[in-house]
């Protein structure tokens, strides 16, 4: 066996330039694969942070649609649900269009109970609450533009034209890794009191309702129910599960995300591609001498212990320092991306991934060669010798 | 004198596209042990097929073949690779030694199908790579020595298992007349001092010479008849 590891060693650097060349490759591709990976997650980041016990409420025609506030009590009153809360997309500008943050006008008392995975701590929610033009923001956000508690934050309204002035009440930070730490919260009553104001037909009216379960398991019925209440109505509902909602959100950019995965997946085909080459060459390079081996008495398992552990070896070796480099590549990648993707985290099953793309490259491309070395008769190797 | 091969009636033939090349004919051969028989004969003769098929690496389509008294045409696969790595030292024009392996480790590659311990097989290359004059060559890689030193370290890697049959396919076919003249004093020193049994293809009639007996191939035929024991030649 180490007369075997020191075979397939020092066959390894026979070529160092060839070794070295392919070796890049495939750190290069899974690199790529993971990056690509982590972007598709960060797609899904949404998704995955859902909670199963909380329903959506929108109107049934387009989220685009608002729904009349009014329908809270009702929704409220229903058997199994806990607590409700409502949300207004804002989509303010801050100073430049490319300063993208998700800006939300909430239900300041109930929201933060309903989204614990939003950690606010208690003197800053308290002063928030007090504030009518107050904001709390995630963590993320606050360190990109320097924000600080105290700060005032003008924003320019798109769907709500002017300019409106908000104040760092709070700072949230996500309960795990998963959270969103980019968002702008503010007060749906400051929005109102102002709409009533500008444009009194929009006042009173949010954009969707946040529905607490008591049950989880309750959900596909809550769910019936509370878009029966609102059946034949002017504004109809569609309730559906928050993971089922930010679906939606994905779904609209589903081709996109079709491309991303085949294209990390035909980068490692095309490194297989290479790699197999790699492989093929030395292979052919070194007939005679499986030929002198299996003359000599060594069976078939060692020369494809042979060919197939330089390639094992050089595939997990510049796969495993491509999956290290994932790390600071996605983070500089993620810190460029900014709050556009909230969340962009190398996860394990990326991780696994990567490592099995790259065991898959090493395998497929001995697999051929070893094959062919097993199979070709030691006379026919021999005679290549001469 | 024991005979080491036993060739009755062997033939071989091969197929080229459409058509079948007869490259061994009814074939009959006997070497003995100790001898050193050179298999002389043009090119396509079929010289090297009959070295193969003495060294069990190609099998042939008819006839009686017995090394050592095994029938070894009965052998599967792993068998007879077994057979090889306990019966048969190799030798060939090109050396075919592992470039990325020193002289002491080309010279100990066969030993690893062996159930010998480290420290034997250390001793066993020091003496084999001492006995080819090599000594002070065994860390040094293939590419670091002169052809006729990398034809040494081959003989010295036929050896160290000590085989019953020592096959030499155009040992000094690569190998300038010094070297070539070295080699040749080498086999047939192994002969002659240790006993080696040593069946050698060559093109070269001064090569031949060192043989105790010289067979004519062609056409896959042996011209001449078997020769008697080397006691008697």
């Amino acid at each position: 066996m180490t007369y075997l590891l020191r075979l397939i060693f020092r066959n390894l650097f026979r070529h160092p330039l060839r070794s070295l060349l392919t070796a890049v490759g495939i750190v290069v591709a899974i690199t790529a694969f993971g990056l690509l990976r982590t972007t598709v997650d960060a797609w899904y980041a949404g998704v995955e942070a859902s909670s199963s016990s909380r329903l959506v409420t929108r109107n049934k025609n387009s989220l685009v649609f608002p729904l009349p506030l009014h329908y809270l009590n009702k929704i409220r009153q229903l058997d199994g649900v806990s607590k409700v809360s409502y949300a207004e997309w804002f989509g303010g500008i801050y100073i430049d269009k490319k300063n993208f943050f998700p800006q939300f006008a909430v239900d300041g008392r109930t929201y933060f109970e309903l989204y614990p995975e939003f950690v606010v701590p208690p003197e800053e929610l308290k002063s928030f609450l007090l504030d009518r033009r107050g904001v709390i923001v995630g963590r993320k956000t606050a360190a990109q533009y320097g924000w600080k508690i105290g700060d005032l934050i003008p924003l320019q309204g798109t769907i709500y034209p002017g300019t409106w002035d908000f104040v760092i009440e709070g700072i949230y930070r996500g309960i795990d890794s998963k959270t969103d730490e980019t968002q702008f919260f503010f007060h749906w009553e400051y929005l109102n009191e102002i709409t009533k104001k500008t444009n009194p037909d929009n006042a009173d009216k949010i954009g969707i309702f946040l529905v607490g379960l008591k049950h989880a398991q309750d959900a596909p019925l809550i769910a019936q129910r509370i878009d029966a209440l609102f059946a034949n109505s002017l504004a109809e509902t569609l309730t559906e599960t928050e993971k089922a909602f930010q679906l939606g959100f994905v779904a609209m950019t589903e081709a996109i995300l079709l491309v991303i995965q085949a294209v990390s997946f035909l980068i490692i085909l095309i490194i297989m591609a290479v790699m197999a080459n790699t492989m093929a060459m030395a292979a052919r390079e070194r007939r005679a001498e499986y030929a002198i081996l299996k003359a000599m008495g060594f069976t078939a398992r060692f020369i494809v212990g042979l060919i197939l552990g330089e390639s094992l070896l050089l595939s997990l070796s510049a796969g495993a320092a491509g999956i290290v480099l994932i790390f600071p590549t996605a983070r500089d990648v993620g810190a460029r991306f900014g709050t556009l993707f909230p969340i962009f985290n190398v996860s394990t099953q990326t991780l696994w991934m990567a490592a099995g793309a790259a065991l898959l490259v090493g395998v497929v491309a001995g697999v051929v060669p070893a094959w062919r070395a097993v199979r070709t008769p030691v006379a026919e190797g021999m005679r290549g010798m001469v | 004198m024991t005979p080491v091969v036993e060739i009755r009636g062997l033939c071989k033939s091969y197929r080229r596209g459409d058509q079948e090349v007869h490259v061994l004919m009814n074939l009959d051969l006997t070497i003995y042990e100790g001898s050193f028989v050179a298999l002389m004969g043009p090119s396509g003769s079929g010289k090297s097929t009959l070295l193969n098929i003495i060294a069990g690496i190609d099998r042939p389509d008819s006839g009686e073949l017995r090394i050592a008294g095994v029938d070894i045409t009965t052998l599967s696969e792993s068998a007879l690779a077994q057979w090889r790595a306990e019966n048969i030292g190799f030798v060939f024009q090109f050396y075919n030694l592992m470039p990325v392996l020193t002289a002491f480790e080309n010279v100990e590659l066969p030993l690893l199908l062996t159930s010998l311990s480290r420290r034997q097989r250390r001793e066993h290359v020091e003496m084999v790579l001492d006995l080819v004059g090599l000594t002070d060559r065994s860390e040094h890689y293939p590419s670091q020595l002169s052809g006729g030193q990398q034809q040494r370290v081959a003989i010295a890697r036929a050896l160290v298992t000590d085989p019953t049959l020592i096959i030499a396919d155009e040992p000094t076919g690569d190998l300038d007349r010094v070297s070539a003249h070295e080699i040749l004093d080498l086999l047939a020193s192994l002969n002659g001092s240790l006993g080696k049994t040593i069946v050698m293809v060559t093109h070269d009639q001064l090569a031949a010479d060192h043989a105790h007996v010289i067979r004519h191939l062609d056409k896959g035929v042996l011209n001449d008849a078997d020769q008697p024991a080397p006691a008697a030649v």
